[in-house]
């Protein structure tokens, strides 16, 4: 009998072929399972040490989608649950874009994915928004592809101060999605002249007990450390670093500050537990439009930290060329206006400030979702932490958190 | 009645006759053998394994290969014994405090109620109740019941039973609260199955023979009701040791009442300690056995297990 012609669909030629290739004979099948055994028994054995795994080879010319992973409420969607620039983009270009809110701590996110990335596997995603610090440790190890800058031409666009940053020295393997800055914001009714410094925060006797700081070790440690005069995004070390941690130690255990917290803090600050905080501004921005303009939000003026969640490709992603599709895209300043109407977070996109004033002027101004120079000037990155220091600076912040 | 399980210390006995061993009955047996061994002794195995990882030579952050470390073990008591201990103290209190509530409760629907079976139906579906909610929706809703701007926290200032300064949420007051509240049903269930059948003749009998009515508890009810003492305190105390919700500071808990899931947590999903978080919890494992173990031979009632 004649074998059956193939079917038209690509998709489903593919998918047959890769049908016939898994097709085993029994003894085959019978030192398959052998070896893979012995091959579990090892990798249950090493969870680290392995060779380098490499990118794999990109398929985006014959299959027009891609899958991206992101954090919760990070991108306009309308009424009915669509995103309307992503279907822009899907229109524009064909690519199908399977959108899907997965981040929700870079922690626990690495911890789903590393396994997958350490053997050079598909995640699941092709495309990934996550923060400096996590995409630093992902270059550190070679988890990352490159992006080639030819088939973004917008990249142009990328406000000249994020260029080049240290983790990813002139962008080769991150493009920033969202920022925001971490300040301290206070109940407006209850400090009507403002919490605008962190010894502020240790020293006002009201706050005792009311004070909150954020579980993301580099915001909370970047603001107390600003605050005694290090430069964080400079040449630092493990002296300067106890002195803060010591400082935080003593708040904690004085009883000045009560909690730490993830994303939670929000609930404490709308239900009184909590008075002042080092919080993120796009979460004010969104608290202040639920609660009626309760909290005021301030950059200290010996700085507060800005941070970046970057658009990274995971090695085993196939799909790289559309990903550059759609950070091209994204790089448009009408469409990133649109977002930042929608998301209250800062974009990295110059000329969204003037597409955003035709679209909403009071967007525009306001100082939260586009910074005056005043506010960015005192905004600092936290310099990246090699594998080592992530290891103690990680272990000394968590004891506090922990109460060790 | 699911819970009978719970109150039925002889089981029936079946005199069957001898039966040569038959194949079958190993091959009946093969599913659930091989469940055990893919989803208990292998994870285990595993848990163990990781617990002894030494960090690799030229790893980053998370990367751990196969070794004999048993310093793990030293390191993590040594670091987090006080979350060990505090694990451990905090799951008796709210085991003593959910028995104190339970076992009223259990004797109203159970003994008390006997009379009104509506009322005790009607009883046992409110104790079920709070299980149609999520456990983490009801853990969220007592951080804002005891909230400082809370009707609660400002009437116990306002009548002075509060400091002025003081506060519920991220305490240790909390923390024991929420495991107590949220374990009470695990409690109540076995009690009340057990008091369902006391017979009531020989409340009678110790009455008929001059005993105080604390007497005939203490002689007859509360012996009686030993099999779902049992079962009830140690459906609490397991879970309540090993639990991170009630404790973590996202909910009830502060940096102060961390217990030792919270610990784990950390380990595992922030520092990537995975060699710390896996001997944390073989210790854990093995100070509940023992702490079980002990009580099971106290207690008296090896037919439970």
């Amino acid at each position: 009998m004649a074998p059956r012609p193939m079917p038209a669909d690509p998709m489903i030629q593919q998918l047959i072929r890769q049908a016939r290739q898994a097709q085993l004979g029994r003894r085959a099948l019978l030192t398959g399972a052998g070896a893979s055994a012995a091959a579990l028994a090892l990798a249950a054995c090493s969870t680290g040490g392995a060779a380098q795994p490499t990118a794999a080879p990109d398929k985006s010319d014959s299959d027009k989608t891609l899958r991206w992973d992101n954090w919760a409420l990070y991108i306009d969607v309308d009424d009915s649950g669509d995103y309307p620039t992503l279907d822009a983009f899907t229109e524009a270009t064909g690519i199908k874009v399977a959108y899907t809110e997965a981040v929700d701590d870079n922690s626990t996110y690495y911890g789903k994915v590393k396994d997958q990335l350490a053997l050079g596997k598909d995640i699941g995603a092709d495309a990934v928004c996550l923060t400096d610090w996590m995409v630093g440790r992902l270059a550190r190890i070679g988890y990352l592809q490159e992006l080639d800058h030819s088939n973004i031409p917008n990249l142009g666009n990328l406000l000249p101060t994020l260029k080049d940053v240290d983790f990813d020295p002139g962008r080769a393997l991150s493009v920033p999605w969202q920022g925001g800055l971490t300040g301290i914001c206070w109940d407006k009714e209850q400090f009507p002249n403002g919490i605008t410094s962190v010894a502020e925060l240790w020293s006002n006797a009201d706050l005792k007990g009311r004070v909150g700081v954020l579980s993301e070790m580099r915001d909370t440690m970047g603001l107390i450390m600003l605050d005694q005069g290090v430069d964080i995004a400079g040449d630092w070390g493990d002296d300067e670093f106890t002195v803060a941690i010591d400082e935080l130690k003593k708040q904690v255990s004085d009883g000045q500050v009560r909690n730490i917290k993830g994303n939670s803090y929000k609930e404490d600050l709308v239900n009184g537990d909590t008075l002042a905080a080092i919080v993120w501004s796009g979460d004010i921005v969104q608290l202040n439009a639920e609660n009626g303009d309760k909290w005021g939000f301030a950059v200290p003026e010996k700085g507060g930290t800005i941070w970046n969640d970057n658009f990274v490709v995971p090695i085993g992603s196939a799909h790289k060329a559309n990903v550059e599709e759609l950070i091209n895209y994204y790089y448009d300043p009408a469409v990133a206006a649109e977002v930042a109407a929608y998301v209250n977070y800062i974009t990295p996109v110059a000329g969204a400030k003037e597409a955003a004033m035709e679209i909403d002027p009071e967007l525009a101004e306001n100082p939260l979702i586009f910074p005056d120079d005043a506010t960015l000037a005192k905004a600092k990155v936290f310099r990246t932490l090699s594998g080592a220091e992530e290891q103690t600076y990680g272990a000394q912040f968590q004891s506090i958190l922990l109460g060790a | 009645m699911a819970f009978a399980a719970f109150a039925s210390t002889t089981a029936p006995t079946t005199d069957a006759p001898a039966r040569r061993r038959s194949k079958v009955a190993l091959l009946l047996l093969l599913p659930g053998i091989l469940y055990l061994v893919l989803f208990f002794l292998a994870p285990l195995v595993s848990l163990i394994l990781t617990s002894l990882q030494a960090p690799s030579e030229f790893g980053d952050i998370g990367m751990y290969s196969y070794a004999f470390r048993w310093e793990n073990y030293a390191a993590v008591i040594e670091q987090y014994w006080p979350h060990i201990l505090r694990s451990f103290g905090y799951a008796l209190i709210a085991t003593v405090l959910a028995l104190a509530f339970s076992y009223p409760l259990a004797y109203f629907i159970g003994v008390t109620a006997r009379r009104w079976p509506l009322l005790q139906s009607l009883m046992l579906v409110l104790v079920i109740a709070p299980f149609f909610i999520s456990f983490l929706l009801r853990t969220l809703a007592w951080k804002q019941i005891l909230s400082d701007e809370s009707f609660l926290v400002t009437s116990l200032k306002a009548v002075s039973l509060l400091a002025p300064d003081a506060h519920l949420t991220g305490t240790a007051f909390s923390v024991i609260f929420g495991l107590t509240y949220n374990f009470i049903p695990f409690m109540t269930l076995p009690l009340y199955t057990t008091l369902e059948r006391l017979d009531l003749r020989y409340l009678e009998a110790g009455n008929d023979l001059y005993a105080s009515g604390f007497h005939t508890f203490r002689t007859v009810t509360l012996p009686l009701s030993m099999p779902g003492i049992v079962a009830g305190t140690l459906l609490t105390f397991i879970p309540a040791a090993g639990d991170y919700i009630n404790a973590s500071r996202d909910f009830l808990g502060g940096a102060d009442t961390q217990m030792i899931g919270n610990v784990i947590e950390a380990n595992f999903l922030v520092l990537l300690n995975y060699p710390a978080a896996a001997a944390l919890s073989l210790i854990l494992m093995t100070v509940i056995l023992v702490i079980v173990g002990v009580y099971v031979k106290r207690a008296g009632t090896e037919e439970l297990l």
